[in-house]
């Protein structure tokens, strides 16, 4: 009888193991960064408002900031903008734009169109600090520490649920920094 | 305990031993459809020379100082993942962040950098996710040495199946 089970309970075992690995592919998709603990890589890039002046990533440090990766083509970059605008205005620290791979004029109607949170943006249109960034769709949302450290990375459109924790983190690298 | 099985199988003669094998019969088939199914899949991705030639005709051109830079180009951008879509290597993907990774790998190779730096290059900002052929490593090991365990513990199986099939019929 126990010879007649095996091969059934080992078919069914697999089957069982393909099952949830299907439920869980969504989940692998979302490519866990490297980058998380690490710095933030040295780049330096033009304002989007102001092409002129150039900002690097090491005149922010010294405060949490967010980083959010957006651009006019990203459709999830709308969705999320709600949430993005509230964080703006809800986090007390600052919100970078990271402007990807866009063309200035679509991306200064975008802001017009929806309505600029942002404290101010950075303009990636070559996405040589993006790959550095290990960045790889918009939108992406990175908080960065007082130390200039990496602590978070979402990817995907922020809803309720991700701003919520999102802004969980932030006070808890607020409370950080103040200590 | 090996011995009051085999002679249990003994005891129930050759009528106990069809029945139970009719009984056997469809699980092993199931099992077995579902392995090479498996083992299909498997075959059909590490495969990636074959449609070599289609796939780089979508590349942009680019201008190799060298046969050997070139045959290392391709070769980097096969086996590195686009992060993008998942199922395309670099040399497949269309989207713009691989043309930009494509264009970063050609620099590095212009400037001299080996394949070794590239990767980690690649590994430092996307993970271990990007390489088709992830390191050995603890974490890896069961994906590196299942196969061969699964090959070894199937054949194992087989000849002890084998071997008290001819000794029942002994």
């Amino acid at each position: 009888m126990i010879r007649m089970i095996i091969p059934l309970a080992i078919f069914l075992g697999l089957v069982a193991l393909l099952l949830v690995s299907l439920e869980t592919a969504e989940q692998r998709k979302l490519v866990a960064s490297p980058l998380i603990g690490r710095p933030v890589p040295n780049f330096t890039l033009p304002g989007l408002h102001d092409p002129d002046v150039q900002r690097s990533s090491a005149d922010l440090q010294g405060e949490p900031y967010i980083i959010n990766v957006w651009g006019s083509w990203c459709w999830a970059c709308r969705e999320e903008h709600p949430y993005i605008e509230r964080l703006g205005n809800e986090s007390g620290i600052p919100l970078v734009g990271f402007n990807w791979k866009d063309e200035r004029q679509d991306a200064l109607r975008w802001l017009n169109q929806f309505g600029d949170a942002w404290t101010f943006h950075m303009v990636d249109f070559e996405g040589r600090a993006a790959i550095d960034l290990g960045v790889y769709g918009a939108p992406e949302t990175f908080l960065v520490d007082h130390e200039g450290i990496i602590r978070h990375k979402h990817i995907g459109p922020v809803d309720q649920t991700v701003f919520e924790d999102l802004m969980r983190r932030i006070m808890e690298m607020r409370s950080e920094a103040e200590s | 305990m090996n011995k009051a099985k085999g002679s249990g199988f003994r005891v129930q003669g050759s009528g106990g031993l069809r029945l139970s094998s009719s009984v056997f019969r469809l699980p092993c088939l199931l099992l077995a459809v579902l392995l090479l199914a498996v083992s299909g899949t498997l075959l059909a991705q590490a495969s990636p020379e074959a449609q070599d030639e289609q796939r780089f005709s979508r590349i942009e051109p680019l201008d190799f100082r060298s046969e050997v830079e070139q045959a290392r180009f391709r070769s980097l951008t096969n086996e590195l993942r686009c992060t993008v879509c998942q199922n395309e290597s670099l040399a497949e993907s269309d989207v713009p962040l691989a043309r930009d990774l494509r264009r970063e790998i050609f620099h590095m190779i212009q400037d001299g950098r080996s394949d070794m730096e590239i990767r980690s290059f690649m590994v430092d900002r996307y993970g271990d996710f990007v390489l088709y052929r992830p390191p050995l490593a603890g974490h890896t090991l069961l994906l590196w040495a299942g196969p061969i365990v699964l090959l070894l513990g199937s054949l194992i199986g087989v000849i002890i199946v084998i071997r008290r099939r001819q000794q029942a019929l002994q």
